[in-house]
């Protein structure tokens, strides 16, 4: 058996394996990642690129439907549109052929070796790699000095209702090459609303069934109301405070809190309860590791309890996040060459592709408070925002969280069309430790969405000017 | 209305700091003359504070537990008349504890000498950070000083953007002691280079003189490694075993002197003779009258196994730390062939090379610190062994012989036995027994 030596080995190459790939490549270490589908991992091959590809397709298409039906105020009138679900995916997938090559090359031009199989590790310095499945590459083994851990998380599926025929997870709905005519889709967290909304769009009945009263529990309750009404206003059908039983006869069985059972028809089932770290069927029980629940424990320099073992992203648990990975196997990369380095961000930002678009960063005016911190909050709504008229978008509102004593700002919340893009702003200000002031007087451009948060800024201070 | 301020009184005997360990009263709390208000203890006795006077608590000036530097705040009444304070000190001396959590400005105030005795040297600048921070930036000479802020409170994180936060990792510097003159307190990379300078710099005394500077640097090293088992090992040692340690001296002038001639007629074919084989011949020697140190004593499993070899121990000093390599079955070799042994084990333990059964399986350990080995060492025992024996060094020290004083070569030895399984009588005794086959050196070759 061929037997690699390299300093660096990199069990993943999803955007934490990969980007910590091209650091330490950087920094003059030798590094291998080991990947046994494409690179780029979930994020890439299916899951964010591919599901906002998919969200703006949508878009495009129910803005044609809206023209057609000559409800649009803007004067436009289309005849029958129509679209060809799989010239979508091909195009979908297009792009993701495009991101992975470019990782690819990435590596490639940094001198990582990506070495294609499905690792195995034998101990903390040892790994095998089996060629993938149809390869007849042989089986090889690499010894490393680091060992960095990266194999992400997947889909959590419903012991009772299995994933196979209907049932599908969120891989395969990001697949599918005809509409659906009836979607179910089993929890209203933000995978199963950016799907399900887009599938109504494209056409699809969808019904959303979730077990909590509410949707999207992560978030504070204002600001997933306006997602709430956007839902209703598609005509998704939202059956909360339902428990999903299983498949019968083809048909989705649920109860409802009352205890009343009820079928739902359905040509597809898309389960999206949530993810989990990928810690089976690559011999990571070998190493014995820490575990914090199901993802395994580390430090603030992503250490594991085992010495010159690492682990980031979705393996080592929530927040679940290709960026917070990425900043993860930077670090860890940086580490091995001999920096100081922690992790330890003053905010990682969050989006959610629904309709309208949801972004946090930092402290929600409840985390502020149970965190014992005397804080302020104040918003300001895209309905006195001149751009989001302009874009028919007046749903929804920046807030910002501040430390009364100081005015240092703790955090960001934004709901309306297309804010995801001020995540950014966001995220720079809590780092920079920017205080109400200092957002407050910069000038931010007119006429853009971005007004909006300025606004907020000074309305936290007492004297919002368009409100 | 007046304030009355009780400040810890003088206890007596030298001491400085005195520990709270009770509060009789709260505040609100309405006292009488002589009522008890807390009990305070000094590492002698535990003393009541009776109340001088009637009033009101208003404050208690610190936790139970805390220590009060002698002439600090106790605790704070409002009285009927004038009070022992003026209304202005009153209002400008806060209530102090040892802590020292007050804002910055008031704590270096002149008047609370108690609390400049305990904290570090007095400071001329009224804004130092209130807590009491291993380091300390020197004044800023710039128009800054005027806004040098307050460090954080306890759990607070420092505010500083991240261009600075990676600077500081670069630093090795720890920005929570690091005080903030931006907005907010915000640390700018001139609070950093203000903070380095002065740990560098140290100017807080005045002077310039580089020799006399303070210095501020804190070098955290991960124990990890070889370092982190020797650190197990000793601790686990001293934790299990009560070391009963034995010195004895030991008249080496007529060993050095055969060790001389050994040397001179047979060192060019055989190789030089330390004093170490011989001193091996010895233990092992002695160990046929006394087989119960060389062993093994599991603890847990409350079994003692002694063994018919002398597989010696021989603590080494190595670059990464301390090893003990073995020399297997020292009984059945000559002087010449343990020095030869020890001599490969050395090498082998000093590059690293050593494997692990070279490492492994002694029953009893010589540890000695050649030329740097004192008068008295107390050795710590290679667990799970029950004896070492440890060499001092050897110096000419006049003795009395005959009634007329010489000068001798004298040697101590220092050992330490496990006193769970061995007494002291026989320890003393196996000690004796070697070192009667030191004086004798004869007997260390006619059996």
């Amino acid at each position: 058996m061929e037997t690699i030596n390299t300093t660096l080995l990199i069990i993943g190459g999803g955007p934490a394996g990969y980007v910590a790939g091209i650091r330490a490549g950087q920094l003059g270490i030798p590094a291998i990642v080991v990947e046994g589908a494409q690179p780029g991992g979930t994020c890439l091959n299916i899951g964010c690129i591919p599901s906002k590809a998919l969200i703006h397709a949508a878009d495009e298409y129910a803005k044609t439907v809206g023209y057609a039906a000559q409800t649009s105020p803007l004067g436009i009138t289309v005849d029958a549109p129509r679209i060809d679900l799989e010239r979508t995916v091909a195009w979908k997938d297009g792009i993701v052929k495009r991101l992975t090559g470019g990782v690819g090359a990435l590596l490639k031009k940094q001198g990582v070796r990506v070495v294609r199989g499905w690792a195995r590790v034998l101990d903390g310095k040892t790994v095998e790699v089996v060629a993938p499945q149809g390869g007849d590459a042989p089986t090889v083994r690499i010894r490393c000095e680091h060992l960095l851990l990266a194999s992400g998380s997947q889909a959590v599926e419903l012991p009772f209702m299995p994933f196979g025929g209907p049932v599908i997870s969120s891989t395969e709905a990001l697949a599918l090459t005809s509409v659906p005519e009836r979607l179910v889709v089993v929890g209203a967290g933000y995978i199963g609303l950016e799907l399900g909304t887009a599938f109504r769009k494209l056409g699809s009945q969808v019904t959303v069934v979730e077990a909590a009263g509410r949707i999207l529990p992560a978030y504070d309750a204002d600001l997933v109301k306006p997602v709430a009404s956007s839902l209703e206003r598609l005509g998704v059908e939202m059956r909360l405070a339902t428990s999903v039983l299983g498949m019968e006869g083809g048909r989705v069985k649920v109860r409802d809190a009352s205890g009343v059972e009820a079928y739902l028809d359905a040509d597809r089932v898309l389960v999206a309860v949530g993810r989990k770290p990928a810690t089976t069927g690559w011999g990571l029980e070998h190493l014995m590791l820490d575990m914090a629940g199901r993802a395994v424990k580390i430090d603030e320099q992503c250490r594991t309890s085992m010495r010159n073992v690492w682990a980031i992203g979705d393996l080592t648990g929530e927040p679940m996040l290709a960026h917070r990975a990425m900043a993860q196997g930077e670090m860890v990369a940086e580490i091995i060459a001999g920096q100081r380095r922690f992790f330890q961000p003053a905010a990682i930002p969050a989006v959610c592709y629904t309709d309208p678009e949801i972004v946090v960063a930092g402290m929600s005016p409840g985390e502020a408070a149970a965190a014992g911190i005397d804080a302020i909050s104040a918003s300001f709504p895209f309905s006195a925002n001149g751009r989001a008229m302009t874009i028919e978008s007046t749903d929804g509102f920046v807030r910002v969280v501040a430390r009364k004593d100081n005015h240092v700002i703790l955090g960001w919340q934004a709901v309306g069309v297309g804010v995801a893009e001020l995540a950014a702003g966001f995220t720079q200000s809590i780092e920079l430790g920017a205080q109400l002031e200092d957002v407050a007087r910069t000038i931010h451009a007119h006429p853009t969405l971005g007004e909006a948060v300025q606004e907020a800024a000074l309305r936290a201070l007492g004297h919002a000017l368009h409100i | 209305m007046g304030i009355h301020v009780i400040k810890m009184p003088d206890l007596g005997e030298g001491i400085a700091e005195v520990e709270v360990v009770a509060w009789h009263v709260q505040p609100g709390d309405t006292v009488r003359e002589d009522q008890v208000l807390a009990d305070v203890m000094t590492d002698k006795a535990t003393v009541e504070i009776p109340s001088p006077v009637a009033g009101t608590i208003t404050s208690l000036g610190g936790a139970i537990g805390q220590a009060l530097a002698v002439g600090a705040e106790l605790i704070r009444l409002e009285v009927a008349g004038s009070g022992n304070i003026s209304a202005e000190k009153a209002r400008r001396e806060p209530v102090q504890s040892g802590a020292a959590t007050a804002p910055a400005e008031e704590v270096a105030e002149p008047q609370l000498e108690a609390v400049a005795a305990m904290e570090a040297p007095a400071r001329a600048e009224p804004q130092a950070p209130a807590k009491p921070a291993p380091t300390r930036p020197a004044p800023a000479p710039s128009a800054r000083s005027t806004n040098a802020a307050p460090l954080r409170a306890d759990g607070e994180k420092p505010l500083a953007p991240p261009a600075v936060r990676q600077r500081a990792w670069d630093l090795g510097v720890e920005l929570q002691f690091v005080p903030g003159s931006g907005p907010a307190g915000r640390i700018t990379h001139a609070d950093l280079d203000a903070h380095v300078a002065g740990r560098r710099g140290g100017a807080a005394n005045g002077g310039a003189d580089e020799r006399y500077a303070e210095q501020h640097g804190e070098h955290a090293t991960q124990i990890i490694g070889l370092r982190r088992k020797i650190a197990e090992k000793m601790q686990e040692a001293k934790r299990n075993i009560p070391h009963f340690t034995y010195v004895e001296e030991v008249d080496v002038t007529e060993l050095e002197a055969l060790r001389t001639q050994l040397n001179a007629r047979y060192g060019a074919e055989s190789g030089k003779l330390t004093l170490l084989p011989l001193l091996m011949r010895a233990v092992v020697l002695a160990l046929r009258s006394y087989p119960m140190m060389s062993a093994r004593y599991d603890d847990e499993a409350n079994l003692l196994t002694t063994f018919d070899a002398a597989h010696i121990g021989i603590a080494a000093q190595t670059e990464s730390g301390l090893m003990v390599p073995v020399v297997r079955h020292a009984e059945s070799r000559d002087p010449w062939s343990s020095a030869a042994e020890i001599a490969r084990l050395a090498e082998a333990a000093r590059s690293g090379k050593a494997t692990r059964d070279e490492l492994t399986g002694s029953t009893i350990t010589i540890t000695s610190l050649g030329a740097l080995g004192g008068i008295v060492t107390t050795p710590v025992i290679n667990r799970p062994e029950v004896a070492i024996v440890g060499v001092n060094r050897i110096v000419d020290r006049p003795v009395i012989r005959d009634g007329a004083m010489v000068a001798r070569k004298m040697m101590n030895l220092s050992s330490s036995f496990d006193h769970r399984v061995i007494d002291g009588m026989v320890a003393a005794q196996f000690v004796q027994s070697i070192r009667g086959y030191l004086e004798f050196p004869a007997t260390l070759f006619v059996e």
